[in-house]
């Protein structure tokens, strides 16, 4: 049985996927100027990747490779952004989430101090958590037959 | 407030889902809906008559925002209520690979 | 400065909980080293945040100052309530945490059982040492979900069925819980706890307010196991793993349902009558209806659950007396005597049961089963789990000189004061039954022949099994000693004092 779901999903997948990595991507890094921020940017992001499996299919030895590492990296991100919070504590104002980088103009990309990498953060952290569920479950059912 | 009895009514929908229905996968949808009810409640309260999304614009005056707070409390619910979803269907299936079916009323190992 | 040492509480479990299952890929036993060392460190600074300079310590998140007077941050607020509760969860799990370095040999997936267990610990620290309602809510949520997951660990039948009972009611009740807090942002247009006591008390209190306090008590009072919402509780603590049961009868029913309850109630909302005595009476129902479902039950581990619903009626009753008096203005010292005694027995039971819950892990480990009638003469083999479950049989059951006594003594007194003449008898006669449950429980278990079936299993638990329990015995011993005038001025009378003064926790935080 050929892998995978009928090849006009096939072939749209390919052409959208890239698209929509994309916007996830323009989501997080203008959380601070418009909507969405790193929890929706990063679920758009995971759909790309959730997309790419699901029109795809692939064998359960490589996915269960994915699954660590997607695991691995979403642990990353989370430690990554409490470091963030704990180095507004030793620079700066002192404090637990400090904002000590410079804040700009409002309505510059580059202003808001430490949010914008704090959106970026979140936003990896969110996309490989929602993809390591997806994996888990597929994984999973894989497993049974 | 039309709309605030109807979120309400809502959510009395997923109560009662929760409460009435058999079908485990049944259950957890009821849940579901109770949080998008929550959700759609918190929207709602920030409502200020004749206001604009609350984004700042380079050249505008500040003029009528909505509240801005709620829609960050959404944010958040919205991803916590993904995490209980997922770890109520996590359980949900190994329950169905254990006991071999969805029925509530068949899994009662646990009595007394 | 002390001040700011209070984010570390949140921190460091959480950074532990994230760490452990990346270095566990290399470093297998990775996570039973530092989850056991974390809780230690969190235990060492709860108790020297009991010699701090000032009664209440504040610190503001970001940075966020008072602009006009009005909190416009999220603030961590330490004062004597908090610090108790913040020694008791980082103490009973850094126990819990020794005990199952080996009692978990018999599990796989090590790394995500520390991984679990730490994120529980954060979520409770944070909900005790918040001041904020929405991030109270945050937090919960964060505990609960790591001990849903904890209960379901074993991955047997049971333990599937009894963490989806408790998540289906557990959801539930979280959402009602958000239901009023959305409701009280509606009527008041803030968040801040002290912001929310101060304009509750400038307007009247309408319907509205009633109703969202109903909710709030049918909320939290699930996650404290009050009856009649008290179904999840006898299936999850019997089917999680012993020091899960230990974590969630000794700590998490308090840190995240009765502790909620105190916080808001007294120093959020303004004292009402009939809300005070619909709280008084849950407890005194709790109280009874626990120990008459405890009596008949054969299981050991569902039997400890039942009497934990029962000693949180006593403190719910305690604590419920306390506001029911302070509500008619009646005598101040009878009310913050009820809410020591409620207190007390809160501390105490967190010691006891844990001890209990942690002897019936040692006694399954060995033997294999839990059902008393497949029990017996424990005594000879296992002489240290036997001596240590006398003293906390006896704590549970009020018998001098152990604390459970002098709390629950405390507590009668405090209803023949304050004239609430039934609930002392029950409260006394709650007592009796107590007592001759568990002396059923040392007349199957320890004492007679053996009649369990592998006779091979015989010996003590090791060491780092039993060294939690002696050390929880020894304590039961010894919170005795907290009677003492000059013992309890440090560590409960600011707790009471943060109670019953109830403005004490918003004028700190507002004036700043």
């Amino acid at each position: 049985m050929e892998r995978g779901m009928t090849s006009i999903v096939k072939t749209t997948t390919r052409l959208i996927c890239g698209v929509v990595f994309i916007f996830g991507l323009y989501l997080i890094v203008h959380g601070h100027l418009s909507p969405g921020g790193g929890f929706a940017g990063g679920t758009v992001m995971a759909g790309a990747f959730i997309l790419l499996v699901l029109a795809f299919g692939d064998d359960i030895r490589h996915l269960r490779i994915i699954e660590e590492g997607s695991s691995t990296l979403e642990n990353l991100a989370i430690l990554l952004f409490l470091l963030l919070g704990v180095s507004g504590m030793a620079i700066g104002a002192g404090v637990f989430f400090g904002n000590y980088l410079e804040t700009g103009q409002a309505g510059d990309l580059l202003s808001a101090g430490i949010i914008p990498v704090g959106n970026i953060l979140i936003g990896i952290e969110v996309a490989a958590a929602l993809f390591t569920v997806f994996l888990a479950f597929v994984i999973f059912k894989e497993e049974e037959q | 407030m039309i709309l605030y009895i109807l979120c309400f009514i809502l959510f009395l929908v997923g109560l009662y889902g929760v409460i009435t229905r058999r079908n485990v996968i049944k259950i957890v949808l009821g849940i579901c809906i109770m949080e998008y009810s929550m959700n759609l409640l918190l929207v709602l309260i920030g409502y200020v008559e004749g206001g604009i999304a609350p984004i700042v614009v380079k050249g505008v005056e500040d003029t009528n925002f909505v509240d801005p707070l709620p829609q960050a409390m959404v944010l958040t619910v919205i991803v916590i209520g993904l995490a209980t979803t997922a770890m109520l269907l996590a359980i949900a299936i190994r329950v169905y690979k254990k006991h071999g079916t969805f029925d509530i009323r068949e899994i009662k190992n646990l009595k007394g | 400065m002390m001040k700011a040492w209070i984010p570390i509480f949140v921190i460091l479990p959480l950074a532990g909980a994230f760490l452990i299952p990346i270095i566990s890929r290399y470093f297998s036993r990775f996570g039973r080293i530092l989850a056991p060392l974390i809780m230690l460190i969190l235990t060492g600074l709860g108790i020297m945040f009991f010699f701090r300079e000032e009664p209440v310590l504040i610190y503001h998140i970001g940075g966020w100052k008072l602009y006009k007077g009005i909190p416009v941050g999220i603030q961590f607020v330490v004062d004597g309530l908090g610090v108790l509760m913040l020694a008791v969860i980082n103490l009973v799990g850094f126990l819990a945490a020794f005990y199952s370095i080996s009692y978990l040999s018999k599990y796989t997936g090590e790394k995500y059982f520390f991984a679990l267990f730490c994120l529980m610990v954060a979520g409770m620290n944070g909900v005790v040492i918040t001041g904020d309602l929405f991030n109270l809510f945050v937090f919960l949520e964060i505990a609960v979900i790591a001990s849903y997951a904890l209960v379901a660990f074993g991955i047997e039948k049971e333990e599937l069925e009894a963490s989806f009972k408790y998540q289906v009611l557990g959801g539930v009740a979280s959402l009602f819980v958000l239901l009023g807090i959305a409701i009280i942002y509606w009527q008041t247009g803030t968040l801040n706890i002290a912001d929310v006591a101060m304009l509750l008390r400038e307007s009247d209190s309408s319907q509205v307010l009633v109703f969202v306090q109903i909710l709030l008590i049918a909320g939290f009072g699930l996650k404290a196991a009050m009856i009649p919402f008290h179904a999840w509780l006898p299936d999850a603590h019997s089917s999680a793993p012993s020091p899960i049961s230990a974590m969630l009868s000794g700590v998490l029913i308090k840190a995240v349902g009765v502790y909620a309850i105190m916080r808001l109630f007294f120093n959020m909302f303004t004292m009402n009558y009939e809300i005070s005595m619909l709280i008084t009476v849950i407890g005194t129902v709790s109280m009874v209806g626990g120990v008459l479902l405890a009596v008949g039950q054969w299981d050991l581990k569902r039997l400890l659950a039942y009497h934990s619903i029962s000693q949180m009626g006593y403190v719910v009753l305690g604590i419920g007396m306390g506001m029911v008096i302070l509500s008619v203005d009646g005598n101040r010292a009878v009310a913050a005597l009820a809410i020591f005694g409620g207190l007390y027995h809160m501390v105490n039971h967190a010691v006891f049961k844990g001890l209990l819950f942690l002897n019936a892990g040692a006694i399954e480990y060995k033997t294999g089963t839990r059902m008393l009638r497949e029990l017996g003469g424990l005594s000879e083999n296992m002489p240290l789990t036997a001596s240590t479950s006398l003293s906390a049989s006896m704590a549970i059951s009020g018998i001098p000189p152990f604390n459970g006594f002098f709390s629950k003594l405390i507590i009668i007194m405090a209803a023949v004061q304050g004239r609430f003449y039934l609930m002392a008898l029950l409260a006394v006669i709650v007592s009796i039954i107590t007592l001759a449950s568990f002396m059923k429980v040392h007349r199957y278990a320890f004492s007679g022949v053996p009649r369990f079936k592998n006779k091979k299993l015989f010996g003590e638990a090791p060491f780092t099994m039993a060294l939690p329990m002696v050390v929880l015995a020894l304590l039961c011993l010894g919170l005795s000693l907290l009677v003492i005038p000059s013992v309890r001025n440090i560590f409960l009378t600011p707790a009471v004092d943060a109670l019953i003064n109830t403005l004490n926790y918003a004028k700190p935080i507002l004036e700043l």
